[in-house]
Formats: C-alpha cells, structure tokens, sequence
C-alpha cells in the first residue's frame, strides 16, 4: 500500500479540480481517483518522455550537466539584444513572478499562452469590462448555462459535473433545473448534454451576438448566422427570464473571425441582460495556471500579456510584444520558452524562426518546441513534483501539491539560477 | 542610529514640536544610543511613520482593475533603477511602484481594505510584492452565508466561531462589512435599500448583521473595531443609513458598551464601529440635482458617540478608479456614467465590482463629494476618531494625501481649491465658513497616531520606546505644505534607511499583520462548506508559505 494524498489539485486545465485523490508507491503514481482521463494520464505518465538537460553543439542536441545547461541559457540571453520569454502556463506563480523579474532584468519581451487562446477576451474586456463569478456561484444559482464555441465535455471533462451542468447547488439542484445551450458551429460531445443546441455560420458569432442583444433591446430581427428569428427569439427570452444566467465560451469565439469584436459583443450582451436579470460571463481557460500568468504579469507590470521591457518600463501592445507576431517578424534574436510547447501550436513561420534563433527550453518532458532547441533544461513537473499557487478560470487561488520527488530542480529553482548568473557577470 | 535635533511631533507620547534626539538600535526605537549612523535632522520635523487604516493596494478587484485600464497605465510609466523595480503608476499602481509611493511620502504601514475570503491566498501573494511598508488585510464577511446563517438564527456562539476560524484560515487582520446583506442580493440583481430590509433567503436585515459582528468583534477581543462600509454608498440623502448604523451599535444590545462611556471603550468592553471613507455616506438632499452636505449631523453623531471612528474617502479632483466589494453600488455607477464596469462575485462569500471614474471641480456632484470629506474632518471635535484616507483608488490615488494633508492645514488652500469648483457647491456645505486649521500634531494623529491606534498596533505610529522604528522625516515649509508631505527628507523603516532626500535608497520587506483569535470550524459547517463551495476545505486555508513574514498581533 502506498502513501495516499488525498485532495490533490489537478495541473492539467483552468477547471483546477482539487479532489484528486493520487496513491504514491516507490516514488511513482500508481492510481489516481476522481481524476478525467486527461488529469489521470498526466498523474500515471509522470516520468515518461522526460527531458535531459542539453546544449546544441555542431547542430546535435548533446546530453550535458544542468550546470552547464544553465549556464549556457544565461549566455544566450545575456548575448542576446531583444529576446522573448515565452510560455509560463503551465507552472506556478512563483515562477512566473521569477520570469518576469528576468524579463525586466534582461530588457526582453514577456508574453503567455493567453496571446494565442484567451488574448481577445482580455482586450475585449479592457474595452468594456465584464461581469463574471466564480464556479461556485454557477454551481448554487445558474439555471441557464450556455456553452459558446467551446466543448467542455472534450477539453475540460469535469466542468459539466463539479460546476455547471449536473451539481446539487444551494437553490439549483442537477440537470433538471438547468437550462443547458450549447451555440457552436456543429454538434460536439457537448451538444448532448445540451437541452438546446444553436447551429452558427463559421465566422457569424458576432452577427448571432449582436441579433440577440437587438432582440433583448426589443428590437425584431430576421434569420441570422444560420439561425432561424423563432430560435434567436426564443433564446432571448430564456436569457432575459433566467434567475441567473452564464455564457462560457472557448476558442471558437476567441480565434474565428472577429477576433476580440466577438468577444466584446458578447460582454456587452452579458452587460445589457444585467438590466433585467443576473447574467455572467467566464472564459474556459486551457492550461491550469494561464489565468495566473495573467494575474502575475498584472500585478508586477500592469498589464496581462504581450509586455515589453525595452524601455526600463513595461510596455503593452498585442500584436507588436505578442510571441507569434514578434517570431512571424523575425525580430528577436533569443528566446526562453518556459511550460509551453508552442512549436505544437505556432504557425509554421513563426516556429521557423524559433529554430532559427538560440532558443532556451525549460520543460519537464520532451516536447517539439525541445527538438528544435538551442539548450533544454528538464525542470520538475508543477503540481505533481512540486508546490506553488495556481489560479483557476474564475480566478480563485489554489495550492498545487507535490506528490513525488523530481530528479530536476524545479522551474522556480532554474530561474533563480538563470538570474543569479546573469546578475553575477 | 542617532536622529539628531529634530522637531519631533508624537502625539501618543504627548510631544508636540520639541527638539530632540531618537535612537533607534535593531528595528526598534530605544532609550540611548551607541553610535552608528547619525541623522542630522535639525530643521527637519520627525513623526512617526505614517499608517493607512483603509487602501485597496491588492487581490482580484485590484488587479481586475489594473488589468482593465491599460490607458491608464501608459500616463504613468515607472522605469527600474539600480534599486528599484519596474512598474506602472497613476490610478491603480503595480505592487511595487505601491510600495515605493507610500514610502516617498513616509507611510510605513499599509492596510489592504477588502479581500474577498476565498481570494486570501492572491491578495497575500500580491502582499508579499509590496516591499517598503508592513501591511494586513480586511476580510469580508458582511453577505458571508454562514455569518448570515449564524445571524438569521440568532446564535452567536456559533458565530463567533466562524469568524475566529476565518480570519485564521484566511491569515487576515480585521471584519470588513461592505454594504452588509445587500452584496448577497445582488447576485440575484438586486440590493438592500435600509437597515431592515431582509436579505432573500436569509431573513436577516442589514441591521442584525453590523449589531452580530460588532458583538462577536469585541467577544474575540480583535485589535481592530468592525469596518463597516455602509449600505446605500453613494446614494444622495443616504446620511440617515449612516447615523442610523452608527446608532445600531452599543444600543439596545444591552450590557456594557450601550451607552457612551470613554471609559468602557478604552477598557476594551464597549462595541466599536469604524465607518470608512465616511464623505460617500454623508449625502443630504434627495437626488443628483439636490444633493447637498450632511456632514455637520454626521459630525454631530460621531462627536457624541464615542465608540465609533470613521476615515474620509476624501474625493480629490483626478482620475479615480473605483472599486469596492458593494457589486450593486458599481452597477449603479456603471449606468450613472457608461463607462466601463467589471464585476466580480465569490460564491458563498461576496462580490466586486470596479468602474473608472474622473472627479471633476465643475460637477456640482464632484464638488459636493470633495466638500464633505473636508467638512467631516474639520468638524468631528476629536482628531483621534478621524483618519485621512482616499479610499484608494475610489477617491483618489494615495499619494495625493499630501494635497489632502494641505486642505486640513490650511483654509487658504482650501480656498484656492474653492475657488475653481462649481460655484452652485458652495451654499451647500458648510466648509466655506469654516476656520479651522489642522496643526502639525493634529495632522500627525489623523496621518499616523490615529490609525496605528484604531487599528490596535501597539509598536506602530509613535516614537516612544520600544516602537518599531518607522520614522518619517520632513522639511517642513508653511508656504508648501503639500510639497513638504510629497516626498520625504528620510524614511527610516524597522531601523534601516529606505529613502532619502525622497529617493528610494533600499528596498526593504516588511511584515504582514495577522491575529489569532479563537474559533474552530465545527462538523456542520464542514459538511455545507463541502456541499456548496468549490473547492475542497482542504484547500481553503492561506497556507503558511503565503506569510513569509508575519507578525502576529495579540488580541484584547
């Protein structure tokens, strides 16, 4: 029998379930209970596909001391005329909080994953603002749910159970009263636990928004985004009538045409139902800590993402200190990627330019972004190999655990390293 | 440490304006010295460090603030130095810039108004990147479900209980109620107009909820009183909710404290109450067109009740970002001005809600609001029951006390300022008539004495031995008294020097203050907490990796 630990929080998505129970045997998760699938698999596969420290040398990656690793990503950084520190969603705060303090340090550029996911939503929301709760509040009052341009029962498998479809809440109790929608451009696995699925036109959200809030303005509107007037007309009436209503939505609002407009139509639809009844609105958040990168880089900076420190002072402007778009241009000449991947996901030019540069990688597993690296510095897993506070989509704060040893220090450690060579010489 | 031939100004030990030497050895303020550094500070005036009794300087609201007004931000850049960090300043600065414009102006203690339980552990995280000053947090109860519960049955055992257990799970300092009862109905849309309004589901009204935690406040014998932001903030004619929660304490609960004894305050029995940023509750009239001062009746009030204190919330003309946990208030504002509005609400607990605001000298409402906060201060008899606040961000940024500071000290400034507001203001508060100046002793109390005593910090805002060597130093000039406070000559913090000719010299950490009082969470909150919360108790409280720093306070 192995050591038990029980309430675990999960690192995988921002649902940041924290009743993981994770049985320890020989310094190895042997079983988790209560994880999804997903959050189980990065419990039990924990010491696969792991990271080596290494440096490129003669165009190979060659196995070296972390010592050596370490050093030599200092190098490259203090060589370096306007590098970029990528990534920081997948790790603790500390360490994000250590990322930024570099950044500054070296004058750099700081951007995280949010530059490529939920980016629009907090340009959106500087724009208008919002009205947003945390999990809970949808759990003990929503009696609407709609799902829009995400697919929770895929991408965050336990949302539906622990917050907004199926939970006993103070005064709504299961699914039964529940109202769930789901608005997308075709039915996924969520569509079946919805109670009304509307079918937009690829590319049409902002259309289908602002013909509801025509609609709750009491004006009368037409077919629009594929959608027939009865069923915009009917969805407008459930929102207008809900005790407490929430709108959840993903990529698919995020990253289609309209970008930010999108979302901006959207708070401001959530905005104008605040005039009849309680309606909120919440991002689903992929990686379990992207919204504290959000929160760490605001605190120290004032701003969320896409910070420049050229100046001496933080600068902000996606689209000019945002990752894609400062690779895709071809302008800075180094870069630390850290608890990302985002060879995986960039378009192919700005990767391109990612090989092409000296670029450090801190990952505690092999990843593309890994092969194509200038030096590779395993580091532990957050959340399972080591502690640290992460935040959730709904932004509440939770202590992520250590459940097993790690054989490499972790990201906190690395940085502090990376920082105290650079400060050193 | 010896500081030399200073005009030192102490008003809890008494001493007001005598030249004198302060040594100071290992953090604390000591009886003779031994060498060391010597500071010359002849000509200089020697207080003690300033204390903010109520700013709001971290945690979700905060940083939802700084992250919806990048506009702001790009007015007020703030470079790195060889000492110091990065950071952006103007309306709701980044932590460090916070840290940094409090010691400037020689503030050596800051108290973070409202963080919302469940939100503890990113407040002290944002705590622990505030370097240069000490600081403690508020903690919001006021919609709490379980007070609530406790309340609407009447038990306050079990109460108290509650509380003790979660100002320690949540490492906090004080009760924090912001328009009790009201911020619960507005997760269903709505608010609480008075007192006795019920709150739904719960059937308590406002009333039972500040009269409960004033009583379970002082049966814990917290340092702090109850810190009440009334119901109706905001609303003209909303004077009366004041008095009339000012009234609800010490009366008709029966037992020691009913009446207005002194004496029974000071012994630590009698129900204290702290109203906060009291100018946005002290409105006469009945609408936006008629809107007028009462700050003469509540002066009245509180000059005869003497168990409750109050800060100003004084409104300076600026920019002004308002936040506050009063989430139907905000939305109130939002539609008042059609600016921008977040909303934030915690489940089980409380709410948020942020929208910027600019004060302006032509609105006759922004003149009004500006007259009242002055008014209150120069009208409440006893500097010891009144603190000099902005409410920051709400009023005004912090670091433009030192125009307040010039306000209280001199009517020829307030006349200056009197002469550009709206001229249909004037004969609607009484503060053109009004010659009293504050004196530099006064000024100390409001700034520095006052509030480290409200606030129960024995080693804090004064220089007697033993104090906790937070010392500001200033040139003085009668003809520039907001220059004089703007940047200080020296500030000593916990014996070190941090600034000097007002420049940041060291970066110092200070410590976060917490209390430990009694109350444990009893099997059936355990069982609701785990039915209705989201996340597993567990998890819930602050762990101790979040105080890397602490100092526990002792209660009463």
């Amino acid at each position: 029998m192995g050591e038990v630990y029980k309430n675990v929080v999960c690192p995988f998505c921002g649902c940041l379930c924290d009743d993981l129970e994770v049985v320890v045997e020989n310094g190895k998760v042997v079983s988790t209970k209560n994880a999804c699938p997903i959050s189980k698999t990065k419990f039990l596969d924990h010491s696969k596909d792991r990271a080596k420290p290494q440096v490129r040398k003669d165009g190979k990656l060659i196995e070296v001391s972390m010592e050596e690793a370490i050093n030599k990503a200092a190098q490259i950084l203090k060589e370096s005329e306007f590098p970029l520190i990528y990534g920081l969603s997948s790790t603790e705060s500390d360490a994000q909080r250590l990322a930024v303090e570099l950044a500054e340090f070296i004058g750099g550029s700081i951007d995280s994953t949010a530059s490529t996911c939920h980016g629009p939503t907090i340009v959106a929301a500087q724009g208008c603002g919002a009205v947003k709760c945390t999990l809970g509040e949808v759990k003990n009052r929503a009696d609407l749910v709609i799902f829009w341009g995400c697919n929770p029962a895929e991408a965050h498998i336990r949302h539906s159970v622990r917050y907004s479809v199926t939970p006993q809440g103070m005064y709504v109790r299961g699914k039964k009263e529940r109202f769930i929608v789901h608005v997308d451009v075709r039915e996924t696995r969520t569509s079946r636990m919805a109670d009304m699925f509307v079918k937009v036109e690829p590319g049409k959200d902002y259309e289908l928004l602002s013909a509801l809030r025509a609609v709750i303005k009491g004006y009368e509107v037409g077919d629009v985004a594929g959608v027939p007037a009865e069923m915009i007309k009917q969805l407008a009436e459930r929102m207008k009538g809900c005790r407490f209503g929430i709108i959840f939505f993903g990529m698919g609002l995020t990253m289609s045409s309209g970008k930010h407009m999108n979302i901006d139509a959207a708070l401001r639809l959530v905005r104008d139902l605040n005039d009849h009844t309680k309606f909120t609105i919440t991002p689903m958040r992929g990686h379990f800590n992207v919204a504290g990168a959000g929160e760490v880089l605001t605190w120290i900076t004032g701003y969320p993402f896409a910070v420049n420190f050229s100046r001496g002072y933080p600068n902000y402007n996606p689209g000019e200190f945002s990752a894609v778009d400062l690779l895709f241009r071809g302008e800075c000449d180094a870069a630390l990627i850290l608890a990302s991947d985002p060879v995986a996901h960039f378009p192919i030019g700005a990767s391109q330019h990612l090989a092409k540069i000296p670029t450090v990688v801190i990952d505690p597993k092999v990843s593309l972004t890994s092969l194509i690296a200038e030096v590779v510095i395993p580091c532990a897993i957050a959340g399972i190999e080591s502690e640290g506070t992460a935040y959730r989509m709904d932004g509440v704060p939770l202590r992520l655990r250590k459940v097993v040893d790690s054989p490499y220090p972790t990201d906190r450690e690395i940085l502090e390293g990376i920082l105290r060579r650079m400060k050193g010489c | 440490m010896l500081i030399k031939n200073g005009l030192v100004y102490d008003p809890l030990n008494g001493i007001e304006g005598e030249k004198m030497d302060i040594f100071v050895k290992d953090g604390k303020i000591v009886e003779s010295g031994d060498g060391g550094e010597t500071i010359d500070a002849s000509g200089f005036v020697v207080l003690p460090g300033g204390v903010d009794i109520h700013s709001h300087v971290v945690g979700s609201k905060v940083n939802l603030g700084r992250l919806m007004r990048p506009e702001d931000h790009r007015k007020d850049p703030v470079p790195k130095t060889e000492i110091t960090r990065s950071g952006v300043g103007y309306t709701v600065p980044t932590t460090y810039i916070t840290g940094y414009r409090y010691a400037l102006m020689g503030y050596t203690t800051v108290m973070e108004a409202a963080v919302p339980p469940l939100g503890a552990r990113h407040a002290h995280e944002e705590l622990n990147d505030i370097p240069m000053v000490d600081k403690g947090a508020f903690i919001l109860m006021g919609s709490n479900h379980f007070v609530m519960k406790y309340v609407a049955e009447g038990d306050l055992e079990k109460l108290k209980n509650f509380v003790g257990w979660l100002l320690k799970a949540t490492k906090g300092y004080a009760i924090k109620l912001v328009n009790p009862g009201g911020v619960e109905n507005w997760k269903w849309g709505r608010n609480v107009n008075s007192l006795d309004d019920k709150v739904e589901n719960y059937g308590v009204t406002p009333r039972e909820i500040v009269r409960s935690l004033a009583k379970v406040n002082e049966e814990l014998g917290l340092p702090h009183s109850i810190h009440v932001h009334c119901n109706n903030l905001g609303s003209p004619g909303n004077s009366s909710t004041l008095i009339e929660t000012v009234g609800s304490i010490g009366a008709e609960m029966g037992g020691p404290g009913s009446g207005e004894s002194t004496n029974e305050t000071l012994k630590g029995t009698a129900e204290r109450i702290h109203i906060t940023h009291i100018q946005f509750n002290s409105y006469g009239g009945e609408d936006w067109a008629t809107i007028s001062s009462a700050a003469e009746e509540v002066a009245k009030t509180l000059n005869k009740k003497k168990n409750a204190t109050c800060d100003l919330g004084q409104v300076i003309f600026d920019d002004a970002t308002t936040m506050t946990a009063d989430g139907p208030w905000q939305h109130k504002l939002y539609k008042l001005t059609g600016n921008k509005w977040y909303n934030s609400d915690v489940e089980m607990e409380v709410g948020a809600g942020i929208v910027p605001y600019t004060f302006k000298p032509k609105s006759l409402v922004n003149a009004v609001q500006w007259m009242i906060g002055l008014e209150v201060a120069l009208l409440v008899e006893d500097p010891w029951r009144v603190v000099l606040t902005t409410d920051h961000p709400n009023g005004g940024p912090f670091y433009h006390y030192p125009k307040v500071i010039a306000w209280l000290m001199s009517k020829k400034a307030r006349e200056e300022t009197l002469g550009k507001i709206h001229k249909s203001a004037l004969s609607r508060s009484t503060l053109p008539s009004i010659e009293r100046e504050y004196s530099l002793y006064e000024m100390a109390i409001v700034t520095r004495a006052g509030p480290a005593k409200l606030l129960g910090l024995k080693n804090k805002g004064h220089l007697g031995v033993g104090a906790d060597a937070d010392i500001a130093i200033y040139e003085f000039k009668e003809n520039d008294i907001e220059g004089s406070f703007s940047r200080a000559k020296y500030v000593i913090k916990d014996g070190e020097v941090v600034v000097k000719d007002g420049r940041i010299v060291k970066e110092h950490w200070g410590r976060t203050f917490l209390v430990n009082p009694k109350g444990e969470l009893m099997d059936e909150m355990k069982e609701e907490f785990s039915k209705y919360y989201t996340v597993s108790l567990d998890n819930y409280p602050v762990q101790p990796e979040y105080l890397p720093r602490c100092e526990v306070v002792p209660c009463r």
